[in-house]
């Protein structure tokens, strides 16, 4: 039987403000236990949660972004559980009315483009961790620990639709996602320090049928590659549960990255009652209108935007347009290389950005903002393939020395120091062929008897006596009016 | 040494005794240690500490001296233990939170304390002020001045009882469902609790979050007026607070303002200050339930109200009754929730023995409330749960929003005031309910509509009536106004006071 995969995700997303959600203390990532919690969020007694307004402006940036409604009025809720990271026994979340509702995110999947609608995005507070190391009790028993400095960090909750259909889609939709985040400096998008979690609801049904299947859920997975793996074990047991006769049970399962599989955390039967109701200490949220505009207006160019801009302006492909918007960074770097360059040349910047830049930053490990050639630089470096002084090939090379900094870094440094000019001259190149056409009667003999890849043969020994400078088109042009003379 | 206390009939007598310095506030601060000694027997106080208290009483005879004491500097004064506070342990009457000591002052605290009261520490009140007897304590019932066998009141009983006895001169209170009001008609003292929002609830040990309101006990309604208007005001700490009462701001001078314009208006009309103003009388006030001898101190003290030229007028509240269900389906199901932080993790009672985390967390609140308090969060629990919550919540949400109408329409189109009694008995001896632990709960009838409507009101002495024991016990008069309206109903207040004495009738010696 044919099986149809359904996956909706709902990703953690905490916002990037200075202080917590309800809060003044600081959200500061990696500050010893317990000296980043006050007592609100100690939960001590008397003590009373206010909203932090720069959460709010994030998630309405948000909610412009994705085309969504930012609600006029909405409400917090208690969700009452008892875990000890959660220090007041209730997490204040939103549940009946969020501050974000609807949207959609489109990106690419490989070169398919895909729209995923949004069920809605709210706000909540993160729960502080339990250290599971050896703590001693006060009875000499084993404990754990509770670190309370992330207890309080505002979260933004998006709910996807279950629009997703395959590991890649529920993939390249979190990576978008990501990156959307980061590009509105809602988040910082650190993944190892969980500032993106996501969790995905994942189900099978036989293609063609209307009714989804039984769901499962699973928990904080914390890289994309553990996300795609997640998702294609947890498929794979869900399908083979149903053909060897078995049913799907609800639940929430966490992934097990080491043994590469998901383990069943707790089913629907003891999932909690979290008797949701309206939080007393907070009124509702209202958002004016007037306060959304303002928002509106300090947003930065959104990726959608900046990619049709690239398409209709650089002539750039959609794909090209949509990778080089993936981020403000990496769009800003291109934009800079591509000013610089004459008219139409665009193309060139945007093969090179994704190119060997893109390869040397990921072998590299860096980012565009760390890369060490600035986009002036590289905007010289391709001037000079655009006017004929250095080839592609040789550029790659200056490329390499400019990376290391050679020569402060300056291509036309590197290229007059190295000798890498390209030869033109097509005087000096007839001669180079002529040696080359001397020394090889044999393969000149091939190629005259009909073995096209004796002439290849020959531009590699041209070249190689050129030590690579001669320009490649001269050598074609000219070796084939030799040969066919 | 006999009470200092006695000497003085107001507060501001008092402060001008120690403006002039005829007495320093050290030494009113020790006599007050010593008569909350002598009168043990009243079980007040839960937490004194001379130390501290001299050091504030040292600090305002300082300011005295330097010339920059306010009307409130060296005034004796104590806190409901549902305040917390830096020094004193804040205990909410639990044995859960038996030794925490708050490293933050709540904000009525600290603002009392910044205009020079001199705290003499902390008052037994029911457990999270969930009781309306202070019989609800871990530190056992706090009795009532004028009849040791009979209650207080609560849950700030001791509040109502500290002023009575005149350990102190003015308490705080806080009021949920009465707990202001209700023990300050059975004590014999005047208690305001002001519009929600107008006062910060920032360490106030929360019980009912949408309902909780902090208000000063005082003899009389003048003294009231400088403690509530030093309370009050918009704090950034707590989001429910108000940031304006209509279109002013809600800041200290605020109360007192209104209060001494207003007083100001009545006595240009003469012999009959309250010229012009209706009275709304509630007939669900007087119905089945209400002891006579109070209808009759209640009846009376209308009447003397029109006879200072006020108006009455009979009032209709038709949902009365069933403030009692929603208010019993509110309060618990957010004490359910505000109480779950106590799971002995962080603070507060941890059991001894336990065998996991989730056998910890049920031993320690099982051994650390009480009955009355655990009754209420399993109500709460319940009312909260998958489906109860429409049937129970958002049915009292309904009733709540009715209840609110019913309050507007009246002081809308018919009436400025409401008045009525406060209970519909004189004090009950101690260990009258404790076979019928929801019979109190029936007692709350006249209370309750105000917190759930959010409204101003206030008791006043009025009369008094024959309790169990025989003994005469103190009647009160509620006086009920609309949002905002504290200054106002503390003038009507003082203007009933200017021709009774009711408030200055002093327990043990009536």
């Amino acid at each position: 039987m044919a099986w149809e995969i359904v996956i909706g995700l709902e990703t953690h997303t905490q916002l990037s403000t200075q202080t917590k959600i309800f809060s003044g203390s600081s959200t500061h990532y990696g500050a010893l236990p317990n000296t980043q919690a006050n007592e609100v969020d100690l939960a001590l007694p008397g003590s009373l949660p206010v909203m932090n307004r720069a959460a709010v402006e994030r998630a309405i940036r948000f909610g412009l972004a994705v085309g969504a409604t930012v609600a006029p009025r909405s409400i917090f809720a208690r969700k009452n559980y008892f875990y000890p990271d959660s220090p007041k026994n209730y997490q204040i979340s939103q549940f009946e009315i969020p501050v974000v509702l609807g949207g959609s995110l489109s990106f690419f999947v490989g070169d398919t483009e895909k729209t995923v609608n949004l069920t809605r995005a709210h706000l909540e507070e993160d729960a502080g961790k339990s250290l599971h190391d050896n703590f001693v009790g006060p009875h000499g028993e084993s404990s754990s620990g509770i670190d309370l400095n992330r207890a309080g960090t505002p979260l933004l909750e998006i709910v996807s639709e279950p629009e997703m259909r395959s590991a890649a889609e529920a993939v390249a939709y979190a990576k978008a996602l990501h990156s959307l985040v980061v590009w509105l400096g809602i988040c910082d998008g650190n993944m190892q320090e969980g500032s993106f979690r996501v969790d995905a609801n994942v189900s099978v049904r036989p293609e063609g049928q209307k009714e989804f299947g039984t769901r499962c859920e699973i928990k904080n997975v914390n890289s994309f590659r553990f996300l795609e793996r997640a998702i294609q074990y947890e498929v794979r047991r869900q399908i083979e549960l149903i053909e060897d006769g078995g049913k799907v049970v609800q639940e929430t399962r966490l992934y097990d990255s080491d043994r590469d599989e998901t383990r069943s955390m707790r089913s629907k039967e003891d999932a909690h009652d979290y008797r949701y109701f309206p939080d007393p200490d907070l009124p509702p949220l209202v958002i004016a209108a007037s306060w959304i505009e303002e928002v509106r207006q300090s947003m930065p160019e959104l990726p959608s935007a900046l990619r049709e801009r690239f398409e209709s302006e650089y002539g750039l492909a959609a794909v090209d347009a949509a990778q080089l918007s993936s981020s403000r960074e990496l769009a800003g770097y291109f934009e800079e290389v591509a000013h610089a360059l004459p008219a139409g040349q665009a193309k060139l910047a945007a093969n090179w950005l994704m190119g060997e830049v893109s390869a040397t930053l990921n072998r590299e490990e860096k980012t565009i903002t760390q890369c060490p050639v600035s986009a002036e630089a590289l905007a010289a470096l391709l001037t000079r393939i655009i006017d004929g002084t250095i080839s592609n090939k040789i550029a790659r090379d200056v490329f390499a020395a400019m990376w290391l900094g050679e020569h402060g870094g300056q291509a036309d440094a590197i290229i007059q120091a190295k000798g890498l000019t390209q030869i033109n001259d097509t005087g000096a190149i007839s001669v180079m062929i002529d040696a080359v056409l001397a020394e090889q009667a044999a393969i000149v003999a091939e190629y005259r008897a009909g073995k096209q890849k004796a002439f290849n043969s020959l531009v590699g020994q041209i070249m190689k006596a050129a030590k690579g400078k001669a320009n490649p088109q001269q050598v074609n042009d000219l070796l084939k009016a030799k040969l066919d003379a | 040494m006999s009470n200092t206390l006695l000497q003085f009939n107001s507060l501001a007598q008092l402060g001008q005794a120690l403006s002039a310095r005829k007495l320093s506030a050290t030494e009113l601060a020790q006599d007050c240690l010593k008569q909350i000694q002598d009168q043990q027997a009243l079980n007040a106080f839960v937490h004194v500490d001379a130390e501290l208290t001299l050091t504030q009483a040292r600090l305002a005879d300082a300011a005295i001296a330097a010339g920059t004491a306010g009307p409130l500097t060296g005034i004796p004064i104590a806190h409901k233990d549902l305040f917390v506070t830096e020094g004193w342990r804040s205990t909410a009457g639990s044995n859960m939170l038996k030794n925490y000591v708050s490293p933050f002052d709540a904000t009525v605290v600290r603002k009392l304390r910044e205009a020079g009261c001199v705290s003499l520490g902390k008052l037994n009140c029911d457990e999270f002020a969930m009781g309306s007897g202070n019989e609800h304590s871990a530190f056992g019932p706090a009795r009532n001045p004028w009849d040791p066998s009979a209650v207080p009141g609560g849950s700030s009983g001791a509040s109502a009882a500290a002023v009575a006895a005149k350990l102190v001169m003015a308490t705080t209170g806080t009021d949920t469902g009465g707990s202001v009001r209700q023990p300050a008609a059975l004590c014999g003292v005047s208690g305001i609790k002001p519009t929600y929002g107008a006062v910060s609830r920032y360490g106030m040990i929360a019980y009912g979050s949408s309902l909780d309101q902090a208000g000063p006990l005082a003899a009389n309604a003048a003294d009231l007026v400088e403690l509530l208007d030093t309370m009050s005001g918009f704090d950034p700490r707590d989001a429910t607070s108000a940031e304006q009462c209509h279109s002013v701001a809600n800041a200290p001078g605020r109360i007192r303002s209104e209060y001494q314009s207003t007083n100001a208006q009545y006595a240009a009309q003469g012999a009959q200050p309250l010229k012009g103003l209706r009275i709304g009388v509630p007939r669900e006030y007087f119905g089945d339930g209400l002891n006579n001898e109070v209808a009759q101190a209640v009846e009376a003290a209308i009447a003397q109200f029109e006879a200072l030229g006020a108006k009455r007028v009979d009032i209709s509240l038709p949902r009365t009754q069933l403030s009692i269900p929603a208010y019993y389906v509110i309060a618990p199901a957010e004490a359910s929730s505000n109480l779950s932080r106590y799971d002995g993790v962080r603070y507060g009672h941890r059991s001894e023995s336990y065998t996991d985390l989730a056998d910890m967390t049920a031993r320690s609140r099982a051994e650390g409330f009480g009955p009355e308090v655990q009754r209420r969060i399993l109500i709460g629990t319940y009312v909260l749960s998958h489906g109860y919550y429409d049937a129970y919540y958002l049915q009292a949400q309904r009733l709540r929003r009715m209840i609110a109408d019913d309050f507007q329409t009246a002081l809308t189109t018919q009436c400025d005031v409401i008045m009525g009694p406060v209970t519909p008995t004189v004090a009950a001896p101690i260990g009258h309910s404790q076979d019928d632990p929801t019979a109190d709960w029936l007692a709350d009838v006249y209370t309750l509509g105000l917190n759930l409507a959010g409204l101003p009101g206030m008791s006043i002495p009025c009369g008094f009536g024959r309790g169990a024991s025989g003994r005469q016990l103190p009647v009160g008069l509620q006086i009920i106004g609309n949002y905002f309206d504290e200054g106002r109903l503390l003038a009507i207040a003082h203007q009933y006071q200017q021709t009774t004495d009711w408030h200055q009738r002093i327990a043990g010696q009536a």
